[in-house]
Formats: structure tokens, sequence, C-alpha cells
């Protein structure tokens, strides 16, 4: 950090309304669909209805004769250009990265690939001469049951890859046969992770318009930057011939952290009619073709003592890449790799991953990505323990978890935690939560035998945010740096522009980096605007995931804030006639220490600065600043998270009474984004624990392509939550700040999960799968008293069916 | 090729159009009213709610041909003289929107419901807006915002029951 | 998605509809609300040549009192069922039904006619047309005829309207004296049911005199219950009995396996439900 620390913090910690909304609540928004330019053609895509076949025959010349139509293309006519989908996180030496044409060419290996397309006049003529394509398939065998397709023999989903395992990665920690060794208890499970389906609301969209040798490329995206570096290196076109733009992006959660493959061909097709071309996915397109999230299977084995000392904790993980490795998919579950020990402490962990090619969509980042698998898995087994040992689950967690005195603390898994206090933020929710009488209201209604039956689900979690110190990551092989970039101009009337290398799509960077900057350089809040999303104006970053704007990108602001107030001083100094370090900047003026009255303020500093008339000798005249931070650590956000569901045990309905959650991600910027971001990171994850599954069916097809299969919550199903949070700060930045993307999200789903085992365990049930549909839960209880009706002779795909693989009794340990 | 004549925002527009082509595709493709986005194919999302003939549709379900000689309000449309419309500002006052993309939709859902029922309770608001879907906020604040505008637009019959009640306070 | 192309006529009156309908030759579909037909036409699931839309037809909205029963035009919507006075006083179960379907916005558009016609037996409002004993009243170029609720349905989406045919109104009687319940079971609000019961029951001086049930997604149309409803005939209006009786609820149905439930699920869905529908039905 710099000498200079302005005092004043009007701005940060305030709950400012956002500069953003203005445009979205008025519909003046620029969505890529949203973009018309002088000569646009539309590109329609066919899609394979296989799931696995070898392309015999692709006919376009019909489509091309069709109204509206100036061009069809199979995935020949791209063979020599198209490249291959990147992968940037070769997780191992020895992984296997199957070629991935971003138009299918010889093979299709999962149903929704691209096999051909066409351009036409208007989305309407387009999606018509689809039909007039021809495409013949020799079937080959679908892969879709991960345990199967690891198996010996197995069919395989790329012949020329010789196996179905992509990766293989162990991390091992500590004497875990010791541990296991002398263990009074060991409890083994196998949970499943079903396959989800992001589903931002706004479909993917590119527009791609050549001019000349050069590209601009507008793209419902996460990462202009990444994109444009990535179209550079797939398609051969120099990266200083492209533009990309992330105009307004309707969310991501993952999804749009992406280099796809409509993407690239619309590049490709731009470059090759030399015409502007615009594609937007229908929503049953994107279920389909979209990445999916999550899609595990855990065998978990954990060793404690009688006490509920926690010995050793061995993870062993089947993970679903799907047909192929898109950006950062055999990374996923990687991230989850040092979350499995989550806030406790133990003497050996082993995290043993194998990554699995099937004939499905490839899975990928999504919300949290790897970190709620692990913390689902670990508080899963927490409430296990805590059942085994019939201690309360809260009472094992506090007998295991890093005191608030231990920290700086070193984990197991290898991760240094700066700061945290789990027993504040827990001290807090079970008081908001009201824990004690809820368990007495269980008592009595298991007494009473009432059909309602009453669960407590407990979910102490912490994360890695603020992804990523670039060491570690290229220490993980993976492709590329964690920094962040901004920059600060300014301008000669004294306002103020900030380009950032985060790309927000409804984070809020436009609102919380105004703040940031406000206190740092003592300028108003209105005064400043954010520059971000384009490569031309913001030329360098990494974008947005991983809970990283604020801890990476948003420290990057402060600290280009603090250059300029370097490059000011002197300049102030100068008009003062006064010795540099004899002033002192705060409010945004420039005092002389002694004598307060008289002030030059930032904004003279500046105007004086454009002018160039007066400057210190052999400065350059311009206080704009350019700064780049690399974080020397993840930060850790925790929280206590608790959730009280009612069952119906008699039709299996699960209701949500109360969920309270206690979130600590240090110092706040503005609570008002912090408390929407935790709402929506709830919704997901209470989600993904009662209603979201993506499901192929035995021939993979994915049977979840709309919105009417595959369940989003609407207002009517999910509760009011109960929100708030204690603050220690990070020690690794100098805003304090943890990130609150993914929190609500990696939390949420074992707390309701736990609640609802919790009510029916006393009825003998100690699992049900995710999502907790009526049906699982009326079943597991119907199991459980043996009194259950064997299903009816059902069709191939009949629910539950092999979304993760596992049918309702397939992974059962 | 079909004859139309709607109102659009005030504005009156006569086209002649594919039988086939969606209110929605009329209203983005041909009239460049943008700000009403499309998020799904089955009618389940209500991104593109907009108020026909003063109440609520979802234009991805209804055919251009269909709205002839109807009046159409679409978010472009909500704010008058530049003032914004109660719900708008009660989106922006209560945070009740993170990305945005479901927002027109929500907002037009909103300001249906309450025209419907101008006193919702926060499960009568919920219930309404079940034909909307949000991924970003988990609805709270959106509830917040609803009743917020409902408390600013129908202040006065909040308080005549109360009145009416013989003043138990 | 994007529909594929078709003609389009909006007759003005239910003579030139039917008309259109015949000269369509099979290849036309009426259009009313279009809230389950548009998804369809969106989804290239169905390929008309010609849509015949209603919409501009006068008189086939509205309720009318009939003296024993309401006569509502077929192009009445679900949110006029909702608030229609006379159907909330005389017909409270489709008024209860009708406010469970879909959303306000696809109330708005979706109606009865389109709803008993569409005959998707995981709609609401046709398993509520059952158990209400209603009759369809259909126009076809040779004049109308009128057909019973239960009879009209034939399968999966499947009628006995002729192609040349139009629901021109329903007649739904009144049950002045009963009390009927709709319960609806859903993994989501926007969800379709996976199982849902309609009920109507008269209770004189404590005994069931009569009970009508219907079943929604309970087999490829909506059903009547109707060894539920002889099994209590008769019987007095407690839990036990109605919990006797509602365990006959699955007897000869063939509910489906699908991605919301399967068939042995849906079986024990429509006896806890029916139970509950009864309960609720008499003031239990």
């Amino acid at each position: 950090m710099t000498a200079l620390e302005p005092e004043t913090t009007h701005e940060i910690g305030q709950a400012r309304r956002r500069k953003e909304d203005a445009r979205l609540i008025t519909g003046r928004t620029n969505w890529t669909d949203n973009i018309q330019l002088p000569g646009l053609m539309h590109v329609a895509f066919l899609r394979s209805p296989q799931a696995h076949a070898r392309i015999t025959s692709v006919d376009v010349s019909a489509a091309k004769e069709r109204p509206g139509v100036i061009a069809a293309f199979s995935g020949a006519d791209f063979a020599a250009e198209q490249g291959s989908l990147p992968c940037a996180w070769p997780v191992t030496e020895d992984i296997v990265i199957p070629d991935h044409p971003p138009m299918a060419v010889d093979e299709v290996c999962y149903v929704g690939e691209a096999v051909a397309c066409v351009v036409a006049r208007d989305r309407y003529s387009a999606a018509d001469a689809l039909d007039a394509i021809e495409v013949d398939y020799e079937p080959l065998p679908p892969v879709l049951n991960m345990e199967e397709a690891v198996a010996e023999g197995a069919a395989l989903v790329h012949a020329d890859k010789g196996t179905n395992t992509s990766f293989h990665f162990v991390m091992e920690n500590g004497d875990m046969d010791a541990a296991f060794a002398g263990a009074d208890v060991v409890i083994d499970r196998t949970f499943v992770q079903q396959r989800l389906i992001p589903a931002a609301m706004e479909p993917r969209a590119v527009v791609c318009a050549p001019v000349g040798d050069e590209y601009t490329l507008w793209s419902a995206t996460q990462i202009p930057h990444v994109l444009r570096v990535m179209l550079a290196m797939v398609t051969g076109i120099p990266e200083h011939k492209l533009r990309v733009i992330a105009p307004d992006v309707g969310g991501g959660f993952g999804s749009k952290l992406q280099v796809t493959a409509e993407e690239v061909l619309a590049l490709l097709i731009a470059k090759r009619l030399g015409r502007p071309v615009k594609w937007t996915e229908s929503r049953s397109e994107g279920f389909m073709t979209t990445h999916h999230g999550r899609d595990q299977i855990q065998h978990l084995r954990l060793a404690a003592d009688r006490d509920g000392r926690l010995r050793g904790f061995h993870v062993r993980l089947l993970a679903d890449m799907g047909a192929y490795l898109m950006l950062v998919t055999p990374g996923v579950p990687l991230l989850g790799a040092f979350m499995f020990n989550a806030i406790y402490k133990m003497d050996a962990y082993t995290f043993d991953c194998t990554g699995v090619l099937t004939t499905k969509m490839p899975t990928d980042a999504y919300r949290g990505a790897g970190r709620p698998e692990a913390t689902f898995g670990v508080e899963r087994m927490m409430d296990e323990l805590a059942a085994e040992l019939a201690m309360d689950p809260m009472e094992l967690r506090r007998r295991n978890w890093i005191a608030h005195d231990e920290f700086p603390y070193d984990t197991v898994s290898g991760l240094t935690y700066d700061s945290g206090d789990y027993e504040a933020a827990t001290d807090k929710a079970m008081a908001l939560f009201g824990y004690d009488a809820l368990r007495k209201e269980q008592e009595r209604r298991r007494s009473e035998g009432d059909p309602v039956q009453l669960g407590l689900g407990i979910s102490t979690f912490t994360e890695m945010c603020g992804l990523a110190p670039s060491r570690v990551l290229g220490s993980l092989a993976y492709g590329a740096g964690g920094w962040e970039n901004a920059q600060i101009r300014m301008l000669p009337t004294g306002k103020v522009e900030v380009v950032t290398g985060s790309s927000a799509h409804g984070q809020g960077h436009e609102t919380a980096w105004s703040q940031i900057v406000a206190d740092r350089l003592g300028i108003p809040f209105d005064d400043i605007s954010v520059i971000h999303g384009d490569t031309q104006s913001s030329p360098k970053g990494m974008d947005t995931y991983g809970s990283r704007s604020l801890t990476v990108g948003g420290i990057a602001v402060f600290n280009a804030c603090d250059k300029v107030v370097e490059k000011a001083k002197r300049v102030a100094a100068h008009l003062m006639e006064a010795p540099e370090a004899d002033l002192e900047f705060s409010g945004g003026a420039f005092r002389v220490r002694g004598t307060p009255e008289a002030s030059t303020t930032i904004q003279e500093v500046a105007l004086a600065t454009f002018a160039a008339h007066d400057l210190p000798d052999g400065m350059e005249p311009s206080l704009d600043s350019d700064a780049t931070f690399d974080p020397e650590n993840f930060s850790f956000p925790h929280g206590t998270h608790l959730c009280a569901t009612e069952v119906d045990t008699r039709t299996g309905e699960v209701k949500i009474r109360s969920y309270v959650c206690v979130d600590d991600i240090g110092k706040v910027v503005n609570p008002l984004i912090v408390e929407g971001q935790v709402h929506g990171g709830l919704a997901q994850g209470i989600a993904q624990a009662l209603y979201e599954e993506a499901v192929y069916d035995t021939d993979g097809n994915l049977t979840t392509t709309t919105m009417a299969d595959y369940l989003l919550p609407s207002a009517m199903d999910l509760p009011e939550f109960t929100t708030d949070r204690t603050e220690t700060p990070a020690t690794t930045n100098p805003l304090g700040v943890k990130g609150v993307g993914e929190a609500g999200t990696i939390a949420s789903t074992p707390a309701v999960v736990n609640a609802v085992i919790d009510a029916v365990r006393h009825l003998g049930v100690d699992d049900i799968h995710m999502p907790c549909t009526p049906e699982r839960v009326w079943r597991a209880v119907h199991d459980a008293e043996g009194r259950a009706r064997p299903p009816e002779d059902l069709p191939p795909g009949a629910a539950g069916g092999l979304g993760s693989v596992n049918t309702d009794e397939g992974a059962s340990s | 090729m079909a004859r139309v004549s709607v109102t659009v925002d005030g504005v009156r527009c006569d086209d002649d159009v594919e039988p086939r082509l969606l209110l929605v595709h009329y209203l983005r493709d041909r009239l460049g009213k943008v700000g009403t986005p499309i998020g799904c194919d089955t009618t389940n999302c209500g991104a593109c709610t907009v108020l026909l003939d003063g109440v609520s549709v979802k234009s991805c379900s209804v055919l251009a041909v269909q709205a002839d000689g109807s009046e159409i309000t679409t978010i472009e449309g909500l704010a008058e003289n530049g003032e914004l419309h109660p719900v708008q500002r009660a989106f922006h006052d209560q945070h009740a929107l993170q990305c945005g993309y479901c927002t027109p939709g929500m907002i037009m859902a909103s300001v249906d419901l309450l025209r419907d029922n101008p006193r919702p309770s926060e499960g009568e608001i919920r219930e309404g807006l079940e034909g909307n879907l949000c991924r970003c906020t988990g609805y709270q604040n959106i509830v917040r915002a609803v009743r917020q505008a409902a408390d600013e637009m129908a202040p006065a019959s909040a308080e005549v029951p109360a009145q009416a009640s013989g003043g138990a306070a | 998605m994007i529909p594929a192309e078709f003609t389009y006529t909006a007759p003005d009156s239910l003579d030139a509809a039917v008309e259109a309908l015949r000269a369509s030759d099979g290849d036309g579909m009426a259009l009313a609300g279009g809230q389950s037909l548009m998804p369809l036409l969106r989804l290239r699931l169905a390929y008309p040549e010609s849509l015949i839309d209603l919409g501009r037809v006068p008189d086939l909205t509205g309720v009318r009192d009939d003296g024993d029963h309401l006569r509502i035009g077929a192009m009445t919507t679900y949110a006029q069922i909702v608030t229609d006075p006379l159907v909330r006083a005389e017909c409270p179960l489709l008024a209860q039904a009708a406010a469970t379907v879909g959303d306000p916005a696809i109330r708005h558009r979706g109606t009865l006619g389109g709803a008993l016609a569409h005959a998707d037996p995981a709609g609401d409002l046709p398993a509520v047309a059952v158990a209400l004993g209603a009759e369809l009243i259909l126009q076809g170029p040779g004049g109308t005829r009128v057909e019973a609720a239960p009879d009209f349905f034939v399968d999966y989406l499947s009628t006995t309207r002729g192609p040349d045919e139009l629901v021109v109104a329903v007649r739904v009687p009144k049950l002045p004296g009963w009390g009927t319940h709709y319960a609806k079971f859903s993994r989501t609000a926007q969800a379709w049911a996976i199982v849902a019961v309609a009920a109507a029951v008269k209770v004189t001086g404590g005994t069931i005199e009569e009970a009508r049930v219907g079943l929604t997604n309970m087999g490829p149309t909506p059903v009547r219950a109707r060894e539920v409803e002889s099994s209590i005939q008769g019987a007095p209006a407690t839990r036990e009995a109605l919990r006797a009786a509602a365990a006959h609820a699955d007897d000869g149905t063939q509910p489906p396996s699908d991605l919301h439930g399967q068939a042995d699920y849906r079986r024990h869905l429509a006896r806890e439900l029916t139970e509950r529908a009864l309960a609720a039905a008499v003031g239990l």
C-alpha cells in the first residue's frame, strides 16, 4: 500500500442504489440480441439428434435454395480453419483431451452438437431452411453411466483415445492408514451431485461484424478478454484484429465463462461471407448446448474418534466431463479438492478424482464450481457422523472447526486460511434461527407421529474465493494468470473514468467500483463512470467469475486510485509551493499539514495537469494510472446456514419453513448488493437441493429441454430468507474483502438436504438423492418403512432417469 | 401477409406481417422495441411480458396478428414524461434486479398484479409473480419492491378501511 | 424457437369459423387462447397448414345463468372464470381450479374451451369438467350437438370433436348445497400437476349422499374415480370413511410414468389427494 491513506470512507459500506438500474428498469438495454447492423444475417444451427454417431453425409444444397438463405455450411466446410475448442486447464500431465471441432465433421458425441448451419436474411427463414438439410448418421453406442464408462471393455466416446478416463488426479495429505486404523467410527457414503443447467435468464447470443480484415464480436459472455485471446488462438486470426464486446449480459453463473462453438463459428461465418451475422439460441437449444454443471458421484469415507474428533477423510470422485473438455471442465472438480476439509481440522485427507468422458453435453463452471460439490460432501458427512455418534450436529462441528484464535491456519489440504470466526457467525445464526425451540418442536412432532415432520439442517461452510494467485494457478496447470487490471482516467473537468477488466453481468460493478473510487479519490459518486466489457476500451482483464471481481478487480481499482493520488500529490505540492512530504490528502483535497485552511482539490490538480502549463520538472502531463493486482492468497468467506424444513411424509412434499444465514465475507463495500448476491445464491443452492436436474434418457437424449421439465423455482417456491453478517476482514487485501458471489449457492444445498434428512431420519432414512423431489422423499420414507410398493414397469428415461447416471437405486452405498 | 394495426407505447403502427410472426418478434425486430426480451420457448419465464389492452400477456405466446386493433404497453412505455412508474422506482430502491434480463417482464407483471390487487399480501405478491422467473435475486427484493410500489400507489385506499373500522389504532 | 409457416384467418362469425375449419380439410387448427398451442407451434411439435383464430368470433365469451346450469362460452378465459361472480357462486370448483392454471398472464389468454378441446390429461379443467358432469356444445357444418364431458375425452390430446367442429360453449351443472375442492400437487408453482383431484360432495345430515371425483393426470384422459364415488355413497362424513373410500382412487387408472412421477407414486398421490380433497369438500 502507499503511504497515503485517505481517511474518507463515506461511500464504502453504504447501501448505494445501483447506477446500472436506470437502463435496466426502462428497457433501454443493450443485450446482444438487440444489436442491429446494416446487412445483418441470421445464423441457425442444425443439431445432432444422436448422442453418438458417425456422420456419413451432410447435404446442405437444398437449404441453400430456400428463400432468404444466402449460405449453408457443414462441418467439412470449416474443417481446415475451425481448430479445436480450447481446454485451458489440463489438470494432469497425461490428461486425455479429445479434439473438439466447433462444428462436428466426422462424429457427433452428444445430442445438440452442431452439424450444419444456415445463414439467412432473418431468423424465420434461417429456422425454416434447417429442415432442408440432409444428414446421415451411423449410430454408435451412447456412453452415459460413469461407473460403466471407466470399466474394462466399455464403449468409448472417442475411439482414438482408447479410454473414457480423461484424467486421474490424486492429492494425499497426512497418514490416511493411521487415521482409519485407530478410528472408533468410520462413515461410508456415496452421494450424487446431479447434473444441473445454469439457465441464466438471457440466452446466449453472438453478433460478429467484419470490417476489412478486422472483426468485432459481441457476445453474451462473462469473459470478453479471455474470449479474445482464445478466438485468436483457435482461429489464427491475429489478436490485434479482434475486438470482443460483452454488452449488457443477462446473468452467467459460470455458463458464460466459456469459449463456445457458436462464437468461433460466428466469427468464421462472418469472415467467410464478409457480412455481419447474428446467432441467438432458443431456450431449448440452450438447455442442450450451453455447458452444464456439477454431475459427480462422491464416494466418501470419514474416520473419527468416539468424541467426534475427525481423523481422516477419503474422497473419491467420478466427475462427468461430458463429451469434450471445454474451457475449465477438468478444473471444476479440482476446485473442490481444497474444500472437502472445509473449516475442520483433521489428520489426513485424500482427494482422488477421475474425470470421465460421456456422450453428454460437457460440464463446466456453474456458480461455485467444485466448491458446492465439496461443501455438500463434507457437510452431509458431518450430519451422518453426528447421527452415528448421537451427537448434536452443531456440537460435532464445534469440536472440529478451526477456532477463531487459530488463524492464520494451514489446512490439511495445504491452504492458509487468513482469517475467520466460525463461532461468531454460528452464535448469531443460532440465535436468529431459534435452534433450541425448533428442536423441541421436532421432538414433539416425532413423539406425536405427526404426518408433517420437522427437520433442521446445518451448513457451516467456507469457500476459496478471489481466483486467484497466478503462481497457484500455475502450479495447478491452469493456462492463465489470476490477476486483474484497472485504470483510472482523470478527466480535465474533474470527472473520472474507471476502466476495469472485470466484466459485470449483474454484479453491480459500476456502482461498487464508483464507491471505492469515490472514497479513495474523494470525488463524488456521481462524477465517476465505469468502463468495462470491451477489449478496445478496457484492454486488459481476466474477467468475472469465481467471486473474484471485488477481491481482485476491486483491489486493482483501489491500487490504481493510489497511483493517481501519488501523481496528483506531486502536482499539488508544486502548485501549493509546499514540500510533497508535508502534504496530506483527504476528502479529495491536498492540504499542508498544520495549515488545513489552504487546500487544492484533486479536481483542480486534474485541470492543471490537463493544461500542463506549470507542472513539476520532468513530469508528464497525466494523472492517469494503470494497476494490475495479483492476489497473494485466496480469500475465505465463511458462514453458518440453518434451514428448517417441514416434510409431509404422506406426499413427500418439502416446505422450507425458515432459512437463516450469517455470512462472513469480510468488509462490505455495498450491503445492498451483498444481500442481493446472498439471496440469489441461496435460491440457486436451494433449487439444486429441491428442484433442478438435467435428465438424459437411456439413448442419451436430454429430456429436460424446456423450463416445463427443468424446474426453476419461482417466487412461490422460495421462502423469505433471514440474512445477516459478521465481519472478519480478510488480511490479504487492503479492503479486507472476501467475495460473495457464490457463498449462498455453496452453503445452502447441504443445509436444505440435511434438513430434509433430519426430518425423516428417525424413520430410517439416511440419504435422499437430489433434487429431493416429493417422489424421492416419499419413496425414501416408504422404503425405510418397508411399505413401498414396487415400481411398476417403467419406460426408459422415467422419473429419476440418467441425469446423473444412477437412478435412485443405483448409487446407494 | 396479414395487416396489423396496433398502438405500441402510444404510437400507432400499421404493418404487413407473416401470420406466424410472434408479437415479441414484431416488437423487437420490426418496431425496434428491444426493451422486451425473450427468455424461453414455452411461456414459462415471463421475460417478454407486456400489457395487451391493459392486462399482462406473454408476448412470445401471442401472434402479432392476434394483437390487431389492440393497445400494447411495454417496459419502454411505462414511464410518463420522464417520470418513472412507481414500480420501476421501487425496483431500483429495493435492489430488485441484478442482471436485469427478467426485469421488464417482472415489472410489467407487477404492474398488472397491482392493477388486479392494489394491496397484496406477501403471499399474493409471490403468487402473482409465479409466471416470471428470475435467476439472480431469489425474489426477496422483488417482493419488497412490489410492496413498496403498492404502498406508494394506493396509500389512500389503505387508510380508508382503517378509519371505517372505528379507528382501532 | 419459431413456428413453421401457416395461413391465418380470423373469421367474424361462428359459421364462418366452422366453414374455415371445414375448408382446411383436417389440416387447420382452431386457435383459442393459444397458451398450449403456441409453445407447440414454436417447438414445431405442431404443423398446422392454417390457423383459424376464434378471437374475433362474437358471442363465444361470457357466463350465462341457464337455470340448473351455467353456460360458459368456449372463449371465456381462465381469468374471467376465476373472477366471474356467477361461477364463484354456483360452480366454485371451476373457479378454484382455474385459478391454479398457469400464471396470471396465461390465465388472461387461456380459455375454457381451448383447455377442454386440447384435452391434456395433465390440464386442470378437464378433470373438473368430468367431475362436475359438464356438457360440451359443439358446432359443425351440420349444426350443434352436445357431448357429456367424460365421453368427450378419448385419449391423450384426443377428443370426439370432429376436424370441422368447434367447442362453442360448456354447460356446467350447478350443484347447490354441495361442497367442492380441487387438490393439486405439483413440484413447483408453475409445473403441471403430477396428480390433482377434483371433488364434489353432497352431505345430508352427516351422511354422504353423493360424491363426484375427477382425476388429473392419472391416465391418457381425465378420469372419474367411480370406485371412490360408489363406495362413499351413504357413508358418514368422517375422516375414516373418506380415507377408506379414497383408497380406491387409483382403481382402474393407467397413470403415466414420466419425469415428474412414476406410476406407483401417482397412484399413491391419487389416494392421498382424494382423501384431502374429499375432506376439504365436506369441511373436515
